[in-house]
């Protein structure tokens, strides 16, 4: 009877054990099945980037290129010159976003610390409200300010200029900035303001030597922020620019339209990559922060 | 003087960008209210007109099918990125090594601009070329799968790129949620008996409330302002059986010289959005309160 039990126990556990890791394997299938639908685009992006015209179209989306070239890199890049100079290439637009990105990324995060700090450490009447007017500048289809802007860079005379669109993002920007400091500086202990302000330190001086060298995080946060959904525009930059002055978006989706004799797709592909490099690097250097802009920017208020 | 400096000063220090919000955000927004009542066509005119630019709009075939297909996108989207996003954090959320890294693929799509996703999905979707001569040279030679160029199905290819972009961001957000769970009322469950199906049923979702508010405003957050992706895979079409609110708006406005019919649309997506928003913010910002 007692051996019986024993034995009986035994094979319990070795079938819930075997369930378990059957199971497991399950669960590692159905993560590896995820992997693979979330990687393939950028896979047959970077594959069909490095294959000739020949290659394409007698494989198939998966197969592997025979030899590695990275000439439609370089057509996506820098164009094929003299003979079709007329073809988009990505080159003068690529830097046209880093003009574009850098500052706008820099004012709208300087703003937004600094209104971050005084609608936190410095509370006045109606600071909540002006808070809330802020944070609704978040959520407001651009469709409803498009054209009144496209008039104001008219009359300010920047419209089609690269001027124009850091005016344009650094404004939107302003409510995403603000809101990501402010909810920072909400959780910093507001003892430590008090002693630098009994200390007689100024607004000024309790922002750039006692908030500041502790703001990294979020700082670091909200540039990432700023950079990729700036970087990542096309609204703004197809409605406020054309020609010369476009941001790398807009001139990828042109590159992309534009079929003058026969469609290339290894340089659309190229492209394609080309333009989502940055962002890419950046996720993979710092998702953490990428991610916490995320999550920041969704549970709002 | 100096005091009074003092004691404004950061009042002073925020009212430029105050300002800014004041005259970008919501001046536009009212301009753009105006101008939807007035006769406006390629420039705009301040002459009041009355409310006949929404009766035009809402008696133009093109805007019915912006909204029809926003309605259909809207519903698979959210719907689809819910499920995906709530079954991969559970998924995650069992021990499991590779997290980081896993959790790192199912993030990337979110760093792509919708302009890239655009692209590398219209070119997998590609009739001839894509992932139907894929299916056919693995033998099945009978599949065909041109959504892209289909009038009745292009709105799907639609759906299908939007989701692979944002279902891993509904992963992220509710695997933070599962994160924020006490573990012992887990434990507590399943020393009672209960199975891992039945504890998440029954206990667990039903405490991620507010991610699910969340993601879902979210979602449809993107899913009204969507127009890079469709411009860039389908730019609308094909005809304009793929049309969406934010690309008619721009269509009229920019190409069309109807900037009060432009304006009217602005004003409906405005609204539709303030609808979703406004009552959000009030509860999350009742919900602090109460935790305060």
């Amino acid at each position: 009877m007692q051996t019986l039990d024993f034995q009986e126990m035994e094979k319990i556990e070795r079938s819930t054990y075997r369930k378990r890791t059957f199971f497991r394997w399950l669960l590692f299938l159905v993560l590896g099945l995820f992997a693979f639908y979330y990687l393939a685009p950028l896979y047959v992006m970077i594959v069909t980037s490095l294959k000739t015209m020949e290659e394409i179209r007698q494989g198939n989306l998966m197969s592997l290129p025979g030899n590695i070239i990275f000439d439609s890199w370089k057509t996506a890049w820098s164009g094929r010159g003299g003979i079709d100079a007329g073809n988009v290439f990505l080159r003068p637009f690529f830097w046209n976003s880093i003009k574009m990105v850098v500052p706008a990324v820099m004012i709208s995060t300087f703003f937004g610390a600094l209104n971050g700090y005084a609608l936190t450490k410095w509370r006045f009447r109606g600071d909540n409200v002006v808070f809330l007017m802020f944070l609704f500048g978040c959520f407001i289809p651009y469709q409803a300010i498009l054209l009144p802007m496209a008039r104001t860079l008219g009359v300010l005379g920047i419209s089609n200029s690269i001027t124009g669109l850091v005016v344009v993002h650094s404004i939107y920007g302003l409510s995403f900035t603000t809101l990501f400091f402010r909810n920072y500086y909400v959780s910093i202990p507001d003892e430590m303001i008090k002693a630098a302000r009994i200390d007689g330190a100024s607004f000024f001086k309790i922002f750039f030597k006692v908030l500041l060298p502790i703001s990294a995080p979020i700082i670091v946060v909200t540039v990432i922020w700023q950079f990729t959904n700036i970087w990542n525009d096309f609204l703004f930059g197809s409605s406020f620019s054309f020609g010369e002055a476009a941001p790398i978006q807009v001139a990828l989706n042109n590159m992309v339209l534009t079929s003058t004799s026969v469609k290339e797709y290894n340089v659309d592909m190229a492209a394609a990559f080309i333009a989502g490099i940055p962002t890419l690097l950046v996720y993979v250097l710092a998702g953490k922060y990428f991610i916490r802009g995320l999550t920041a920017g969704s549970v709002k208020g | 003087m100096f005091y009074w400096l003092q004691k404004n000063l950061p009042k002073i220090v925020i009212a430029p960008s105050f300002a800014v919000i004041l005259w970008f955000v919501y001046g536009f927004v009212l301009w753009t209210f105006y101008v939807s009542l007035t006769k406006s066509k390629m420039l705009p005119r301040y002459d009041f007109w009355g409310i006949d630019q929404h009766f035009r709009l809402w008696s133009n075939p093109r805007w019915y099918i912006a909204v029809e297909n926003l309605l259909i996108f809207t519903v698979l989207f959210v719907i689809i990125c819910l499920l995906i996003g709530i079954l991969l954090s559970i998924l995650l959320d069992q021990k499991i090594r590779a997290e980081g890294f896993l959790r790192t693929i199912y993030l990337y799509p979110m760093a792509l601009s919708f302009i890239v996703t655009g692209t590398a999905w219209k070119w997998m979707l590609n009739p001839s070329m894509g992932i139907e001569k894929l299916f056919t040279d693995w033998g099945f030679t009978d599949f065909t799968f041109d959504w892209l160029v289909n009038r009745e199905m292009s709105i799907y290819t639609i759906v299908i790129a939007a989701v692979w972009q944002s279902s891993g961001f509904v992963m992220a957000l509710f695997l933070a949620g599962l994160r924020s769970i006490d573990d012992e009322i887990v434990k507590a469950a399943k020393i009672d008996g209960a199975s891992i199906y039945s504890i998440y049923v029954t206990i667990i979702l039903p405490m991620m409330r507010p991610v699910f508010m969340s993601s879902i405003v979210i979602l449809l957050h993107i899913s009204i302002k969507s127009y890079d992706l469709v411009i860039a895979l389908t730019g609308g079409g094909p005809g304009i059986s793929s049309d969406m609110p934010a690309v008619f708006m721009t269509a009229m406005a920019f190409h069309r010289s109807e900037i009060g019919l432009a304006s009217a649309s602005a004003v409906m997506m405005f609204l539709t959005i303030l609808a979703i928003i406004v009552p959000y913010l009030y509860s999350e910002l009742r919900r602090q309160d109460a935790n305060a």
